[in-house]
């Protein structure tokens, strides 16, 4: 099969062409010498099948990022039949520079100038015949987003791909000092084909950036836009989550159960209360990641996600962050695992793991919940609303101190350089097909994780199974009172330690949990609970479920995303000795004051 | 005069790049070549980034690489 490597520069539009031209039958592969995903599709082009590989955006063949190396091993490892470099037609002067350097590896190249429809808007012209004469490659102009020339782009590649030339591998050494000869046939090239007038810049971005972008103006409207995004998804989220666990719910008492009615008793809760409870588990994220990820593609692809930067940046670049991480912070607080998803759009490892460190702080809506139910159900009408707004506070600080200790150890190499494109709306299929796309890869990649820790806990509080589930004479219980020592300091009794327990499963079964514990039903679970704990002890067990690993799902996007065990380690058990250091200051500083 | 210090609303022709090869490739790759105008847009608060425009191009740089951008 023939192999086309897809290549350019990041804000080309290079992913809505592959997706243009392949469909939604990409996947991701494996490839010698590369840890990263790339995105690849087997398509039938002319007579035969194609194999097209989505590389990262690079800027520079030479360059130093992750992404640069990714590519360059790429190359060199696996043998290419066809280079097709996508380029912005609107930023020639600077886009074609890559073209030249891929074309130094002496493999058949099709250039692809994306985005015409743009580049006609502001003016541009480009003379294609010109630049076929001075490249010698062929010349497609295209507009991916709205489909345009599409057809071009596929006869140029079987065509191109019909020449025969053996497949090989690029040597990519011998190029590596002949930069500045480029440069100056760069500006030969450019000067010979395209033209572009004195002010070819999209005036409505102009409008809209001195708004969005206002010295005053431009933060109160950065966190009204967040806020808003974050009504829509919880707006709408909320009920679809319903909804999946409305369905689950539905299939296991009507189907599942009675099929099973006759079984063992340990088998059927095992099967009731551990694997079908773990699969409800990845199911209920569904939706919500959906969600997150259409809006997030609005974030990225319109272009907001610079302005963004742009306006926070001189705060976070204080951490060791840099403007972006402060959007997937915020998105975190809706869930974690879509916002720890959403930082792969940082190209330095450093910066992207930083970042992850800091996303699970956020106190996210399953959190949320927990505090809802014990602000209202210890502390008056007039403090709850305080207290809840304080634990946002603490949520904040933990994340900002978080980065502030991890800032030298998992340092941002990549200077903060950042192209500000103008302002573009994501068509609904761009948005629907990413949304969909990571909920796909959020399913591959965490479901044994998620199912393996969900059956893990369902054995530790249904054994032995003699006993009442969850009980001190469960496993679970027993390990509770082993952990006495260290929780009683916190004022975290073992009854709770044992929902402390589940908590690590999922935040939203934390109140069912300890309804089972205590016995009681949902109604009064409330009065039970102001019955047993005091306020400092209740604000001391909040304080440690808000900084303590959120979530399964959490651990494993944590894992998928970085694919370190150690750095998945680190950001497990850092947050867990936070959060003992945190409830053990607040709750002996609260005794001592006489509370 | 380095790009850091171009008042907001006004060009300047670039006359070579200062600091180590890695940042300077980055640099040169977003299309900030020697000989290139470059105009500043505007500046963030409580020194954040500058959004420069080279060509069609619109850039944001922070302050520490942007004095590396040397102007003639």
């Amino acid at each position: 099969m023939k192999r086309v490597a897809l290549l350019g520069m990041p804000n080309t539009g290079k992913s809505t062409f592959f997706n243009r031209l392949t469909g939604a039958s990409a996947k991701v592969g494996n490839w010698p010498g590369i840890t990263v995903d790339l995105l690849s599709a087997n398509v039938l082009l002319g007579s035969g099948m194609v194999e097209i590989v989505d590389l990262p955006g690079i800027y520079n063949l030479h360059g130093f990022a992750e992404d640069e190396r990714v590519a360059r091993t790429f190359l060199e490892e696996n043998p290419v039949d066809l280079l097709l470099v996508v380029t912005n037609a609107t930023q020639l002067d600077r886009q074609l520079a890559l073209a030249l350097q891929l074309q130094e590896l002496g493999q058949p190249m099709l250039l692809i100038l994306n985005m015409i429809d743009e580049a006609r808007r502001l003016g541009i012209k480009i003379d294609e015949q010109a630049l076929v004469d001075d490249l010698g490659v062929p010349v497609v102009s295209v507009s991916a987003k709205h489909g345009f020339g599409m057809d071009n782009a596929q006869s140029a590649i079987i065509e191109a791909l019909g020449k025969a030339h053996p497949a090989r591998k690029a040597q990519l050494e011998k190029v590596f000092h002949e930069d500045d000869a480029l440069a100056s046939r760069l500006e030969q090239v450019f000067h010979d084909a395209v033209q572009v007038p004195l002010t070819a810049t999209d005036r409505l971005t102009d409008r809209i950036d001195r708004v969005l972008l206002h010295p005053w103006l431009g933060l109160p409207l950065f966190f009204l836009a967040m806020l808003l995004m974050f009504e829509a998804v919880y707006t709408l989220g909320a009920p679809l989550q319903d909804g999946v666990a409305w369905v689950l719910e539905a299939i296991k008492t009507d189907a599942v159960e009675p099929a099973i009615s006759g079984w063992n008793p340990v088998l059927q809760s095992f099967i009731l209360d551990g694997v079908f409870d773990g699969i409800g588990t990845v199911l209920s994220f569904l939706p919500i990641i959906i969600l997150f990820f259409l809006f997030i593609a609005i974030v990225e692809d319109s272009g907001y996600m610079s302005r963004a930067a742009f306006l926070m940046d001189a705060f976070m670049s204080r951490l060791g962050l840099d403007g972006r991480a402060f959007v997937m912070q915020l998105m975190g607080f809706g869930c974690n695992v879509p916002a720890l998803m959403g930082t792969r759009v940082m190209r330095s490892r450093g910066l992207r793991l930083l970042t992850m460190m800091i996303i699970p702080f956020s106190l996210c809506s399953a959190r949320l919940q927990v505090f809802v139910f014990f602000t209202t159900a210890i502390f008056s009408a007039w403090a709850a609303p305080l207290v809840l707004f304080s634990l946002y506070l603490a949520s904040f600080l933990a994340a900002f101190l978080t980065a502030l200790i991890y800032r030298k150890r998992l340092p941002n190499a990549e200077p903060l350089l950042l192209e500000l494109p103008p302002y573009r709306f994501p068509t609904i299929k761009q948005m629907w097909l990413r949304g969909w796309r990571e909920v796909a890869h959020f399913v591959r990649e965490a479901t044994g994780f998620i199912l393996l820790g969900v059956i893990l806990v369902w054995a530790l509080t249904h054994s032995p199974f003699d006993v009442p589930p969850a009980s001190p004479d469960t496993l679970a219980g027993q390990l509770a009172s082993l952990f006495a020592p260290v929780f009683a300091p916190l004022g975290i009794d073992h009854l709770m330690t044992i929902a402390l327990l589940f908590g690590f499963v999922a935040k939203e079964v934390v109140l069912g949990a300890m309804a089972v514990i205590y016995g009681a039903g949902d109604t009064d679970l409330a009065g039970i609970v102001s019955g047993r704990t005091d306020w400092v002890q209740a604000y001391s067990f909040m304080l440690f479920v808000l900084i303590y690993t959120p979530c399964l799902s959490t651990v494993a996007v944590l894992k998928q995303e970085s694919k370190s065990w150690r750095f998945t380690g680190l950001a497990v058990g850092w947050p867990l000795l936070l959060a003992w250091m945190v409830s053990f200051t607040f709750y002996q500083g609260a005794r001592w004051l006489g509370f | 005069m380095t790009l850091a210090d171009l008042p907001t609303g006004q060009t300047g022709t670039i006359a070579s790049l200062a600091g180590d090869p890695e940042i300077r490739t980055r640099i040169q790759s977003l299309g900030l070549r020697i000989g290139r105008d470059v105009a500043v847009i505007r500046r963030s608060r409580f020194g954040g980034p500058i959004q420069v425009r080279i060509g069609t191009t619109d850039l944001l740089i922070r302050p520490q690489q942007a004095a590396q951008v040397i102007l003639a």
